[in-house]
């Protein structure tokens, strides 16, 4: 890692503003993945080391995972599997598209893809805000557990899976499936649905709904109104324990 | 796992760097696959058939075959050497003798077509396509597989692509879950595999489809219906580029396109030394839909 940083130091580029902190980069055509996280992991807790630039990503795994301090850092290209997965307090931009499992597991912070998203998006997060600027394929916010996703444009099939809490919105359309098993997380969708899950139905928009909607278009940097959206969510069928089938087990 | 990579130029200025672009990709898959690699690559047009036929013991078979294959046919014979494979070249109407004398000596018939060969063996991706200098092959397209096993042996015949009818070939991940019951369907109107491998079935069921009229497209939109488990296939044709995915897609897929070619990749990383990919257009090619390009 000695040799990450010193690598770091040596392509440091002092930001314009002050206020923000100088900025610094990490090139991954000269710095290990390996420590590119660690020096990303161990920032944040000095002076001018909270703004970071990730270089020559060229699609590669695991991009700015484990955050856990408030810095922020962009990605100046595409990834692979995992980027910003775990995510803690950071904000990662990504300017590009990122491959299988962005900001999966994520707990807080906010991770912004520029690009597309390939499959299971923000799957399994706990908190934050995952913003895909472009489209998200299949499984987006499968297992999610109180993470808020904003997808500008649609969502692949079998999205929000077993989705236990959080928002999802989709400005676009989705895919087949959508919100199978689903428990308590809501689900925002602007454009068509191919097909609800199991125990998946349309549901009224209440103000309370509209508030939180309005919140997240507006922290998504998105242009669209709350009312142009229908929600979704569990019809609460599946996953309750009815005493009259008591019988059945 | 596996790893797939395809690239299908739009333009002739590319092909003298097909191999070499097609190389990186495959190595870029190493880790989707580290335990053989094959690679398929339409070059120029033969002025007859050409078989690519592989050997065990190359030395041995391959000294003395030109000679003892134009004897045999009583017509022109050319014959390239690389590693364990050989391109052997006759004219379309002596290719059926060819092809009985070839497979009584022995040796395995990789595939066959006018501009189609097919390089395949065990071991890193890196190392077979020294073997066989990929690098240095110049074609109009080629598709390549970076292979883990999981449901048959790690051998030569076991690797990807797989070809079963001139100038088709396929390679695939994933798994298909119905193959042996397609395989005996497939059996019965003639078209054979050859080994255990369910892909080797896939590329059967293609060609069954375009033998009885189908175009790539339509033989793909009937693989959808038919053939059932996981698959993300690539195949080639002489003048044809598809994919498709299975409807539940969970195998990766990427795709770019640029003026100059489209390419197919596992994973984006094959894509870094692409000419222009940073202004290419690149998506995930959706669930149970079939891509394809024709020259």
């Amino acid at each position: 890692m000695t040799s990450a940083l010193k690598k770091a130091d040596a392509v440091d580029r002092v930001s314009a503003s002050k206020e923000l902190g100088s900025l610094r980069s990490l090139d991954m055509a000269e710095v290990e993945l390996r420590d590119v996280n660690a020096t990303l992991q161990a920032a944040g807790k000095g002076e001018n080391d909270n703004r970071w630039e990730v270089l020559n990503p060229r699609g590669s795994h695991a991009v700015a995972v484990g955050l856990d301090v408030p810095i922020e850092v962009t990605v100046k290209g595409s990834t692979g599997y995992y980027c910003a997965g775990m995510n803690k307090k950071a904000t990662v931009h990504v300017e590009g598209s990122v491959g299988p499992g962005v900001a999966e597991n994520m707990m807080s912070g906010t991770v912004i893809v520029e690009g597309d998203a390939s499959q299971y998006a923000g799957a399994t997060g706990h908190g934050g805000l995952l913003v895909i600027k472009g489209n998200a394929s299949s499984r987006c916010g499968i297992s999610m557990k109180g993470i808020d996703i904003v997808v500008h444009g649609n969502i692949g099939h079998m999205s929000a899976f077993m989705a236990q809490k959080g928002n999802l919105v989709v400005l676009g359309d989705a895919g087949g499936a959508l919100g199978d098993s689903i428990y308590e997380a809501r689900l925002f969708v602007r454009g068509s649905v191919a097909s609800l899950g199991a125990d998946c139905i349309e549901k009224e928009m209440r103000p309370e709904h509209l508030e939180i909607l309005k919140d997240l278009l507006e922290r998504a940097g998105a242009d669209a109104s709350p009312s142009e959206f229908k929600r979704y969510g569990s019809a609460r069928k599946l996953y309750n324990f009815n005493i009259d089938h008591a019988g059945e087990y | 796992m596996c790893g797939i990579v395809g690239l299908f130029l739009k333009k002739d200025e590319l092909r003298p760097r097909l191999g070499e672009l097609l190389t990186d990709m495959l190595v870029t898959m190493t880790d989707r696959g580290p335990d053989s690699a094959g690679i398929a690559i339409y070059g120029d047009s033969a002025d007859g058939i050409k078989f690519t036929v592989q050997s065990d013991t190359p030395k041995e078979d391959f000294a003395g075959l030109e000679e003892a294959l134009r004897a045999a046919i009583d017509a022109p014979v050319s014959l390239k050497v690389l590693d364990t494979h050989a391109v052997i070249t006759v004219a379309q109407a002596t290719a059926a003798t060819a092809e009985a004398f070839l497979e009584g000596r022995g040796l395995r018939i990789m595939g066959k077509g006018e501009s189609m060969e097919i390089f395949k063996e065990v071991g890193l991706p890196q190392e077979v396509a020294d073997r066989f200098g990929l690098r240095a092959m110049s074609g109009s397209h080629g598709i390549g597989h970076t292979r883990m096993a999981t449901e048959s042996a790690v051998t030569t015949l076991g690797a990807h692509p797989f070809s079963t009818a001139e100038d088709e070939c396929i390679v695939h991940n994933g798994s298909l879950s119905n193959h042996n019951d397609m395989r005996r369907r497939l059996t019965k109107k003639g078209f054979v595999a050859k080994t255990e491998n369910d892909t080797e079935v896939a590329a059967c069921y293609v060609s069954s489809r375009i033998a009885e009229g189908a175009n790539l497209r339509e033989a793909l939109e009937g693989a959808l219906e038919d053939l059932d488990g996981f698959y993300t296939f690539v195949t080639g044709t002489k003048d044809g580029f598809g994919v498709v995915r299975d409807p539940i897609a969970c195998k990766p897929a990427v795709m770019a396109e640029t003026d100059d070619y489209v390419a197919f990749a596992s994973e984006y990383r094959a894509f870094a030394d692409l000419p222009g990919i940073e202004n290419a257009r690149v998506w995930e090619p959706e669930p149970a839909t079939v891509y394809f390009w024709e020259r």
